[in-house]
């Protein structure tokens, strides 16, 4: 398969301070890639030089075979952004949110399908001030995908969500893979990336930490972590033969109280690669 | 073209949709002719018939709050906003963007010395001007100079919320000073001096001499060349400076 996103030793400082160095990744046709990152390890300035906002000191980058650096109308056509905060014009409705900008590319989706693909049908003639912040940012959505692009950046696209909100966000997206769409996806919800990556990025202090399916993160750390309550204090025993060491407790003590058995998830292993670079 | 007219139908929505925005923009030179001239209207001012006057210094007001401030007011907002971020991101050519932003502040300009010239024709019987090829090439001038004066100030202000005030605080003492609701000829020495440095009081002038005086722009060369210069001079800075991206990117 082709690589939509092909990034080779890229690099970035702001005056003094190099805030990328020399990260190198890409990204398949039709893969929805995460990018995760404490703040200030150079998240948004990666996106933002694959968007073709922000020009990069070092590295070769090419987005759909072209150099963002060197975007045209022709490349803007096939590729959606939905930037970190909302962007929108507070007294157009939604409809007419979305058809202004459907104006702006040679083969848009029909304004009504992606007014449906982002769950906004009640408020379709809504002014978009009168939207609550979730719905706002379905609509962000909505502009970026009006041009039926086939890569989509997603900046944060669920942050604000309550968790309704954010399942149904998840539905679209993964709608939009089904679709054949590349995403590229920064987060900082673990159980997103978890749930919609199909590889993940690591970025901290400038670099690549670690690059995979989330699955082959969480089973780089075999250990299990049993807890259980002794006489009121809370007991932990770390091990890789869980099943081994519940027998011989159960043998010694009976029934554990208050047992739980659970393996590192994506949140804490990220914590332990990105720790000290905040 | 047609992206042109697009983005120009989408900006006269957006700027008619925005009450607050539209009375300052647009009406406040109008409620002001109206107000002044119920006042002093019949009153001379020099040779002048005092409606006249105003008629001519609420075209050169309503240049300055459409083409200068309304127009920094709307792109600040819209650039802390993140909505000139987002447009960049589209294949809609930048240029074309700013072409439809110009055009829409043009047609408000126009609407409103259209509404000021029929009024001051209906209420104070100001008559049609005769140089009216002159009145239109020169508010054209002037809408050109004050935009491109209105581009260059974006860059100077931060966020939005200060917009309106900055803004504000710049345009209102100009057009007091610059003679559109006095004549400037009965300022003391000190404010004559400042207004002769206000492009707004060479507007206001040729505005006055198109109108009330008969003459054509060609025939006040001066004039128009230190409103070309101060045109020249906020283009210069705006292409240098104008930023899509907000401040606290």
């Amino acid at each position: 398969m082709a690589a939509a996103i092909e990034v080779t030793g890229l690099r970035k400082s702001y005056g003094a301070a190099e805030v990328l160095r020399g990260i190198s990744f890409s990204i398949a046709e039709g893969e929805v890639f995460g990018l995760l990152g404490p703040n200030g390890a150079g998240k948004t300035t990666t996106v933002e030089i694959l968007e073709g906002y922000r020009s990069r000191d070092a590295g070769s980058v090419s987005v759909l075979g072209l150099d963002p650096d060197r975007a045209t109308s022709a490349w803007r056509e096939r590729v959606g952004v939905v930037l970190q905060s909302s962007s929108l014009y507070p007294n157009l409705s939604v409809r007419e949110s979305l058809a202004l900008f459907a104006g702006y590319y040679s083969a848009p989706r029909p304004v009504d399908d992606v007014v449906e693909i982002i769950g906004l049908g009640e408020k379709r003639d809504a002014r978009v001030r009168t939207l609550s912040g979730g719905q706002q940012r379905r609509l962000d959505l909505g502009l970026a995908l009006v041009g039926d692009p086939e890569l989509v950046f997603l900046d944060e696209p669920t942050t604000g969500f309550d968790p309704s909100a954010r399942r149904a966000a998840w539905e679209t997206i993964r709608g939009l893979r089904s679709l054949g769409k590349t995403i590229l996806l920064t987060t900082h919800y673990l159980d997103e990336a978890a749930q919609l990556a199909d590889r993940v990025a690591v970025l901290a202090g400038g670099e690549i930490v670690t690059v995979g399916a989330p699955a082959e993160l969480t089973s780089v750390r075999p250990e299990a972590q049993i807890r259980y309550r002794r006489a009121g204090e809370e007991v932990l025993i770390t091990t890789e033969e869980p099943a081994r060491v519940l027998h011989d407790l159960y043998e010694a003590e009976g029934e554990p109280e208050g047992l739980e058995v659970r393996r590192a998830t994506l949140e804490e292993i990220y914590l332990e690669l990105t720790e000290g670079e905040e | 073209m047609r992206l042109f007219f697009h983005e120009l139908r989408a900006g006269q929505r957006l700027f008619w949709r925005n009450r607050e925005a539209a009375f300052f923009t647009f009406m406040l030179p109008v409620v002001f002719f109206l107000i002044f001239g119920s006042i002093y209207g019949s009153d001379r001012i020099g040779i002048y018939k005092g409606s006249a006057f105003l008629e001519a210094g609420m075209i050169g007001y309503g240049v300055a709050a459409t083409a200068f401030a309304g127009l920094a007011i709307t792109l600040v907002i819209r650039r802390e906003s993140g909505v000139l971020k987002r447009i960049r991101s589209t294949p809609l050519p930048p240029a074309t963007y700013v072409a439809a932003v110009l055009g829409s502040t043009l047609v408000v300009f126009a609407l409103q010395t259209a509404v000021l010239v029929v009024l001051g024709r209906v209420l104070f019987s100001v008559p049609f001007p005769a140089r009216w090829l002159s009145l239109v090439l020169t508010c054209l001038l002037g809408a050109a100079a004050f935009a491109a004066l209105g581009l260059a100030i974006t860059a100077a202000v931060h966020s939005a919320e200060g917009s309106s005030a900055v803004v504000n605080a710049i345009y209102l003492p100009m057009a007091i000073l610059s003679g559109t609701f006095f004549s400037p000829h009965r300022y003391p020495p000190f404010l004559r001096a400042i207004a002769a440095a206000l492009p707004l009081t060479y507007f206001t002038k040729l505005t006055r001499d198109v109108l009330l005086n008969g003459k054509q722009i060609w025939d006040e060369p001066g004039s128009v060349a230190v409103i070309a210069g101060w045109g020249l001079v906020g283009l210069i800075v705006a292409l240098r400076t104008f930023r899509w991206e907000p401040s606290q990117s």
